[in-house]
């Protein structure tokens, strides 16, 4: 069946699936990932590993692709006189979050909003509210509230995505659902191809509180190489081009300690195969992906990091450009099937050679 | 009822462009009034013929327009500049979803992410843009002009005994004048006013009482309401109204002082008739189209009944059914007894 990427990214975006609570999206991601792989399980943690199979001999090396499913989100804390008050689960902004539509997931789905007090009656509107001052108001009588919420439900962003003029799309939780749309691509693709190595697609859960089921799934995979994608800065106001990169111009390599330098280069070349335009990274530290915690997994992982420029990360109306997720898509895909059995001989660090005579 | 509701809340109606929510006035009126008539800005009036048992001349207002925002200029980025039409708060805009311009143009307000913007300080509305997908000042202005209604992208719904939509003020208002227009005569003819521009200085209305010159005249508003948990340390805020309290009588607000002999008389046929209702809280400012009308031409004496309404003014916003519902009962019930012998001087 064909691809339609637009479609499976609304879908993917959907589903409600906060760290933790990734059910409903992993449902999503099997039915889409079923017929482009070889086998797949759910681990104990909940992530969903596809495996595909390669032609190599065996024993065949494995790459894994990390994209976390799991999206921001907030808990229930408190209910009172009808009224419901979060923390959050993963990075939230509040301020993004003011007067926007919400789904409570308590005992049946409630619809509700996050309540911000009407300009006439706000004491103050020099700083954004503090976590503190927000309810999350669900329409119903305080009993009906207590009967079908408690604390510790969750709550997630009640928006649907919305096509955007020039190929861009804008939903909640494109970070990360575009990179699980990436590896989707991908393994489609690779249905096509032929490819030597195993791959091991991996839609890892809690990335927002600790990267946990990417820390995980690469202790049970134990992959030779791993790539994860994850949304990066995109340009927009606020976000200068010293800062993002912009839209429509390609995914991003990561390049910095947290990735193996001659990964990036053998990236870059499955790029350049491609005439795929991409744009550099520079990461001098913690990368904040699963990519940081998947390298030092086991007794270490060569890794790698392919990002989508994304605009409003964290808000309910993320902006992704849909040709940047098609573009990490087909690299990944051109990358694996490029992969030759002793591919991870090139990888060895230079004894005598500097990296620069590498080519890094 | 509730698919007018539905369908005027998720119309578009900026202030000064109101033409989308005239188009379905006009549809919801026809068979039911007389001396259809469109105004210089654009106010539909009409007349519902009574039983001719009083003379007075009653005028009923509700305003067709919402808050919202226009498109002022394009960024080279293809970012769209906007300002707010009508008391928009900033605070609620970063990540909001729009349609922009007679197309109705899906976009974003633009947001950057928590990592690289922790402020607290409210960023103004002249810094945010709307991104619609974009990327050079000519694709914008091919686009939009300057001057292009922006509106909240808000699907209505109904949550159990509330719902929740964008600008139901006052098109929850408007649905009640609908509804009371297309039941029973009042004993008097009915001047009805579905008017432009409240929300940017009462305007519609000053110049539809200046036609209709009334002897009396009811405004059917949604006012604010904040009735949540209070802060403690910020005890004397008031809630000025409470959902399910049934719909608000204003006694005075900003933009006037309502005629005393109009709120005896709501109160006590609302009592009369067993309709759940409540005053509005004086405390807290805000005005209607009551505030221009009372002072037209010679003076016309004025009351308001409103919808309590949480987080109006927003992209969304929460209103009882039954409060709602009341809004219509209770102008009903006060209408038809309402003589010369309500305005006479003791």
């Amino acid at each position: 069946m064909p691809l339609d990427l637009q479609e499976h990214l609304r879908a993917l975006c959907a589903a409600p699936a906060p760290s933790g609570h990734e059910g409903p999206v992993r449902a999503v991601i099997q039915d889409a990932w079923a017929g482009r792989a070889d086998d797949l399980r759910t681990d104990a943690l909940g992530n969903l590993i596809a495996v595909k199979r390669g032609s190599g001999p065996e024993p065949r090396r494995t790459i894994m692709l990390c994209a976390h499913m799991d999206e921001i989100g907030l808990i229930v804390a408190e209910v009172g006189e009808g009224f419901i008050r979060t923390v959050p689960l993963g990075g939230v902004d509040y301020r993004a979050l003011l007067a926007q539509p919400v789904l409570v997931h308590g005992r049946r789905t409630l619809k509700g909003l996050f309540g911000a007090a009407p300009p006439h009656m706000a004491r103050s509107r020099d700083k954004y509210p503090t976590p503190d001052d927000l309810w999350v108001d669900v329409g119903l009588p305080p009993d009906e509230v207590s009967a079908l919420v408690r604390v510790g439900d969750i709550i997630t962003v009640d928006a649907p995505a919305v096509p955007l003029k020039g190929d861009h799309l804008a939903a909640k939780s494109l970070d990360n659902r575009l990179a699980v749309a990436v590896v989707t691509l991908c393994l489609d693709e690779l249905t096509r191809r032929d490819h030597a190595w195993d791959v091991a697609g991996v839609a890892a859960v809690q990335e927002e509180v600790g990267s946990y089921g990417a820390l995980t799934a690469a202790y049970q995979i134990a992959p030779d190489i791993a790539i994860a994608i994850d949304g990066s800065w995109g340009v927009q106001k606020g976000v200068g081009d010293d800062e993002g990169f912009p839209l429509g111009e390609g995914p991003t390599i990561g390049r910095g300690p947290n990735f193996h330098p001659l990964l990036v280069k053998a990236l870059h070349a499955a790029a350049d195969g491609l005439e795929i335009e991409v744009q550099i990274e520079a990461i001098p530290g913690h990368s904040g992906t699963d990519a940081w915690h998947i390298q030092v997994s086991r007794e270490g992982i060569p890794t790698g990091l392919i990002g989508v420029p994304m605009r409003n990360m964290h808000t309910p109306a993320e902006v992704v450009n849909l040709r940047d997720v098609t573009r990490a898509g087909r690299l990944l895909a051109a990358f694996i099937a490029g992969l030759t059995p002793d591919f991870l001989d090139s990888l060895a660090w230079p004894e005598g050679a500097t990296l620069k005579e590498r080519g890094a | 009822m509730m698919d007018v509701l539905r369908e005027l809340s998720e119309a578009v109606g900026i202030s000064g462009d109101e033409g989308e929510v005239r188009a379905l006035v006009l549809k919801h009126l026809q068979g039911h009034v007389e001396d259809v008539h469109i105004d210089a800005l654009g106010s539909v009036l009409a007349v519902k013929r009574g039983t001719g048992a009083t003379r007075l001349r009653v005028m009923a207002a509700a305003h067709m327009d919402e808050v919202g925002m226009m498109v002022m200029g394009f960024d080279s980025d293809g970012t769209i500049r906007f300002s707010a039409v009508g008391g928009l708060d900033a605070r609620i805009l970063p990540g909001t979803r729009v349609l922009v311009g007679p197309d109705r143009i899906p976009g974003v307000i633009g947001w950057p992410p928590l990592h690289l913007n922790k402020s607290q300080e409210t960023v103004p509305i002249d810094r945010l843009r709307i991104d619609i997908g974009l990327t050079s000042r000519e694709a914008a202005q091919k686009a939009l002009k300057p001057g292009d209604s922006v509106a909240f992208a808000s699907m209505f719904e109904v949550l159990g005994p509330t719902v929740r939509g964008k600008a139901l003020d006052d098109r929850a208002g408007c649905a009640s004048l609908i509804r009371l227009v297309q039941g029973d005569p009042f004993p008097f003819d009915l001047h009805v006013a579905f008017t432009v521009q409240e929300e940017v200085g009462l305007r519609g209305a000053q110049a539809a009482a200046g036609r209709i010159r009334p002897d009396a005249a009811f405004v059917l508003e949604t006012t604010a309401c904040h009735d949540l948990p209070q802060d403690p340390d910020e005890p004397d805020q008031t809630t000025i109204t409470r959902l399910g309290g049934g719909p608000a009588i204003t006694v005075v607000d900003r933009s006037m002082v309502s005629d005393p002999r109009l709120v005896r008389h709501l109160a006590r046929a609302a009592e009369k008739a067993g309709i759940p209702h409540q005053f509005r809280s004086p405390q807290h400012a805000g005005g209607t189209d009551a505030g221009a009308i009372h002072r037209t031409g010679t003076g016309v004496p004025s009351a308001v009944v409103a919808n309590p309404c949480r987080y109006i003014h927003g992209p969304y916003a929460i209103m009882s059914i039954a409060d709602w519902e009341y809004q219509a009962a209770l102008l009903r019930a006060a209408w038809n007894t309402l003589d010369e012998d309500v305005l006479a001087r003791p």
